[in-house]
């Protein structure tokens, strides 16, 4: 019986924990954006947005766990434990995520900068050597494509004369750019991660290749990011009360038994 | 006269189980889509399988996954069974076969040849004049369409996109 070898770990305790934490930020952020996504269910502005954001939604929650599964292992009920049994604190989710969705045009250049963010991540760790992880990567970064084509598509739509209409996209990229650069917030792991050669690019390289991704985009749409510092905390749990209610609401069902199996 | 080796015998057997199992969302056999991976059994009867799932989110997964092991477990002789879907390739559309393509256009579902931006083909008139509805469907592996020659509406099988 010729079973393939198992996948590579990391001896490097320090190496370690610095890997699942990266791990930790991508699942929160999926997790969070996904939920945020989801409450366009029943409300979208017509019936294909409803049912294209909620296939990005079950997309998202899907890849979350995923990489919850990755960090607890065979751990029976590990993925549900650390979505719904830390605390807020414990997120590592990027602030812009777990923002509420305000209106259709704040939710779609959400949707656009976060995509472009996660294509360029999914690439990153794709390369990270480790596996099935760097795997998972490159497959789930093919799926990713068509939320790209999405939000795009709507994007241009929504930037489209008359003037006010734009007015209105840009503000949504004013409120969302500063908390969207808060996605290359470092914390010690990412030293770690770049020395031990898991992570290829420096935060200062992965944000050139976002703006470089999503300029071209926006000029086409007229619009402008904004100047001004990013805002920044998540990936050092430091959230804003959105998460503090959006944690309530997704975890009720799960903290009211969380010893069921569903 | 020779025997099958017991482990022989079990893999065909274990092959049967898999090509009787359906994705709850296609009609067709899970070989046929091709999930299918590969299949090992050792000398002590144990059984593994793994899959390429073609998109990772989708709910029918643990159902396929449920299928498959209760099926395996009832085959008689076999040991501890596995089922497990792996990511070290990417599922694309030659893995699925003919036959899979064809009982997919008889239920009115396009199939891309080989690259998800190619334009479809209405699975009613063949015709090539047909405009998108919306990029996400009833599912997470289908696209919905209409088609501008005989107005019927359809949906193609939506494959991941290629790097």
């Amino acid at each position: 019986m010729t079973v393939p070898a198992p996948s590579s770990t990391i001896t490097d305790p320090t190496v370690r924990a610095a890997f699942q934490e990266w791990l930790v930020r991508i699942a929160d952020d999926e997790l969070a954006i996904g939920h945020r996504h989801s409450e366009w269910t029943g409300v979208g502005p017509d019936i294909e947005s409803d049912v294209a954001m909620s296939s990005i939604a079950q997309e998202e929650l899907g890849h979350a766990r995923l990489f919850y599964e990755q960090l607890s292992g065979e751990e029976s009920g590990g993925a549900d434990r650390l979505a719904f049994g830390r605390r807020p604190e414990e997120f590592r989710n990027a602030v812009l995520l777990e923002q509420p969705n305000q209106g259709w045009e704040f939710s779609i250049v959400r949707l656009v900068l976060y995509e472009a963010y996660e294509t360029l991540r999914l690439g990153l760790l794709a390369q990270c050597g480790q596996e099935p992880v760097a795997g998972l990567a490159a497959t789930l970064g093919r799926e990713e494509r068509y939320h790209g084509l999405f939000g795009a598509t709507w994007l241009e739509r929504l930037a489209r004369p008359p003037a006010d209409a734009r007015a209105r996209v840009q503000a949504a990229l004013d409120a969302a750019w500063p908390y969207a650069l808060g996605f290359f917030e470092t914390t010690d792991a990412d030293g770690v991660l770049l020395r031990a050669g898991l992570l290829p690019d420096p935060a200062e390289r992965q944000l050139d290749a976002w703006e470089a991704a999503v300029r071209p985009l926006l000029e086409r749409c007229a619009l402008a990011p904004p100047a001004g510092r990013p805002c920044l905390g998540g990936r050092r749990g430091i959230h804003t009360p959105a998460l503090t209610e959006m944690h309530a609401a997704m975890t009720e069902v799960w903290a009211s038994d969380p010893e069921a199996r569903w | 006269m020779t025997h099958a080796s017991p482990d022989a015998s079990l893999e065909r057997a274990a092959w049967d189980v898999l090509r009787s199992v359906e994705d709850p969302e296609l009609p067709i056999a899970i070989t046929d889509l091709g999930l299918v991976r590969d299949v090992y059994v050792d000398d002590h009867g144990r059984i593994r399988v793994r899959l390429v799932p073609t998109w990772t989110a989708c709910p029918a997964l643990a159902v396929i996954r449920g299928r498959i092991r209760d099926g395996l477990r009832a085959i008689p002789g076999a040991g501890d069974v596995s089922v497990e879907y792996t990511y070290d390739e990417p599922w694309t559309l030659e893995r699925m076969t003919a036959k899979g393509r064809e009982q997919l256009a008889a239920h009115g579902l396009a199939v891309p040849a080989c690259r998800f931006a190619e334009a479809p083909v209405c699975p009613y008139c063949g015709s090539r004049d047909v405009a998108m509805e919306s990029l996400f469907g009833p599912t997470l592996c289908r696209s919905t369409y209409v088609c501008r020659r005989c107005r019927n509406p359809f949906e193609r099988f939506k494959p991941p996109a290629e790097r």
